[in-house]
C-alpha cells in the first residue's frame, strides 16, 4: 500500500494536480525566468531541490514545532536551504546567477515551497514529504520547461544556445516572433496551456459564476 | 533632487511595475482580485508595508550585512551579506507582525478592513522583491523610501485594475475550459502588453 501512495505522491502532481495550473502556486518566478531553456533548467533543479529539502526538513520536526510559531519555523528552514542554492550557484555558475538576479531569493517566498510545507509536510512523513517535494517541484518544472521551450525555440530559434531554427539574418529561413522573447507571452502561454490542459482532463475545468441565459425569441420582439 | 525622487517613483510605479512588469506576487495576484473590496484592501496593505520594509531593510543592510559594515564594532573585514535573504524575510515577518498589532489596538476600522490580507503579505513575493531589488541597485535611504512606496503602488494600481476587469468578465460567455485562471492569465497578460508601453520612456 505504501508504495502505491508514495508512486502517487511523485506522480500526481505533474499532470493530475500541476502546482501552476491548478493549484495556481508559485507563478511569480515561473514567468520571469522562461525566456532562456538554460536558466530555466537551473530554477527548476533549484526550485525541485529547495522543495524536497525543505519538506523533509519541516516534516523531520513537525512534531517538534507548536503550531502558533510554525510559519517562522518553516521560513527559517526554507529561507536556510535558499541560502545554500545562492551561494552554490554563485560559486559554480556564476553567469546564470546573474541572469536569475533577484529570483534565486525569491524561491524563499515561493508558494509552492511553503504551500508544500504547510499542506502536506506538517501532517506526514519524513520520506513522503520528501517525494512530494520533489513530485511538486518536478510538475513546477514540466510546466516551466515546456514554457521556455516554446518561447526559446520560436523567439530566437535556438535550444540551448544551439541554432535550431536558422533565421534570416543569419542566412536562414525563420523569421523569429519577438513577442516570445517578451514577458507578456508567457502569460499568455500560460493560459493556453491550462486551457489544453483543462480540455483534456474535464474534472480540473472551474465553473463559471454565471451561465449565459438560452436566448429567448419572443422578448426580443 | 525632488526631481530625482519624482522619477525615481514614476520609474517604480509604471515602467517597473512590480506586479506586471517583474510578475512580482503573481499568486496572491490572481488569487484575490476576483473582487473589487478585497483587492482595494490588499491593495493598501501592500503599499503601506512596503514603504515600511524596504527603507527598513536597506538600514539593516547598509548597517549590519554589507561588507566592511561592521568596522564600528572592530570587524572590518566581515561580510555578512550572505545572511541577507533570511534577514529580509524575518524583517518583513515581523513588521507585519507589528502592524498587525498596532492597527488592532489603534485603527480598529482599518484592521478589520484589511482582515486575512495583513497575514498573507507576509509571503508576498513582491515585497521580498523590491527589498532584494533595491539591494542589488544599491539605493540610498531617501530612495529606498520612494521606491518602496512607489512598488506599493504600482502593485496595487495592477491588482484595482485586474479586479475592474474581471468584475466585468463574469459577465461574459467565455469557452469552457478557459473559464476561471486560463482567461485571468490571458486579461494579465494584455495588460502587461499595455505596460510595456511604459518600457519606452527614459526617466
Amino acid at each position: 500500500m505504501s508504495e502505491v501512495t508514495a508512486r502517487q505522491v511523485l506522480l500526481e502532481p505533474i499532470l493530475n494536480n500541476n502546482p501552476i495550473a491548478l493549484q495556481i502556486l508559485g507563478i511569480c518566478s515561473a514567468l520571469a525566468v522562461t525566456s532562456q531553456l538554460s536558466v530555466t533548467l537551473v530554477m527548476a533543479i533549484s526550485v525541485t531541490l529547495v522543495t524536497a529539502c525543505s519538506s523533509f526538513a519541516v516534516s523531520l520536526i513537525r512534531k517538534q514545532i507548536p503550531s502558533s510559531i510554525r510559519i517562522i519555523a518553516q521560513m527559517t528552514i526554507i529561507a536556510s536551504m535558499v541560502i545554500v542554492v545562492d551561494q552554490v550557484l554563485r560559486a559554480y555558475a556564476y553567469e546564470i546567477s546573474k541572469q536569475l538576479s533577484v529570483f534565486v531569493g525569491l524561491i524563499i517566498t515561493n508558494c509552492i515551497v511553503m504551500g508544500r510545507a504547510e499542506a502536506f509536510a506538517m501532517k506526514n512523513g519524513p520520506i513522503l514529504s520528501f517525494l512530494d517535494g520533489i513530485g511538486n517541484g518536478m510538475g513546477y518544472s514540466a510546466m516551466l520547461i515546456c514554457l521556455a521551450i516554446i518561447r526559446e525555440l520560436f523567439g530566437s530559434g535556438k535550444l540551448l544556445g544551439y541554432t535550431i531554427l536558422p533565421l534570416v539574418k543569419n542566412g536562414g529561413w525563420y523569421v523569429p516572433n519577438g513577442l516570445l522573447l517578451l514577458p507578456p507571452s508567457a502569460f499568455f502561454l500560460i493560459g493556453l496551456l491550462i486551457w489544453a490542459l483543462r480540455s483534456w482532463k474535464k474534472e480540473q475545468k472551474e465553473a463559471g459564476e454565471f451561465k449565459l441565459a438560452a436566448h429567448k425569441v419572443k422578448e426580443a420582439f | 533632487m525632488f526631481e530625482h525622487y519624482l522619477s525615481l517613483a514614476v520609474k517604480a510605479i509604471f515602467v517597473e511595475n512590480m506586479a506586471l512588469a517583474f510578475f512580482l506576487g503573481m499568486c496572491t495576484f490572481l488569487a484575490i482580485s476576483k473582487k473589487m473590496e478585497a483587492a482595494i484592501g490588499l491593495g493598501i496593505a501592500v503599499v503601506v508595508v512596503q514603504t515600511l520594509t524596504v527603507p527598513v531593510n536597506n538600514l539593516i543592510y547598509n548597517g549590519l550585512l554589507r561588507e566592511g559594515a561592521l568596522a564600528w564594532a572592530g570587524l572590518p573585514n566581515v561580510d555578512l551579506s550572505f545572511l541577507g535573504l533570511i534577514t529580509y524575510i524575518g524583517v518583513i515577518a515581523a513588521i507585519v507582525q507589528i502592524m498587525e498589532m498596532v492597527l488592532d489596538k489603534y485603527v480598529p476600522a482599518l484592521y478589520n478592513a484589511l482582515g486575512v490580507f495583513l497575514p498573507l503579505i507576509t509571503v508576498n513575493c513582491a515585497i521580498m522583491g523590491a527589498s532584494l531589488f533595491m539591494v542589488e541597485r544599491d539605493y540610498t535611504f531617501g530612495e529606498s523610501v520612494v521606491y518602496g512606496f512607489g512598488a506599493g503602488a504600482g502593485w496595487a494600481l495592477a491588482i484595482l485594475a485586474l479586479a475592474g476587469i474581471r468584475e466585468k468578465l463574469k459577465y461574459s460567455d467565455v469557452p469552457e475550459g478557459l473559464q476561471g485562471l486560463g482567461i485571468t492569465f490571458i486579461t494579465v497578460g494584455l495588460m502587461s502588453l499595455g505596460f510595456m508601453s511604459f518600457s519606452g520612456i527614459s526617466l
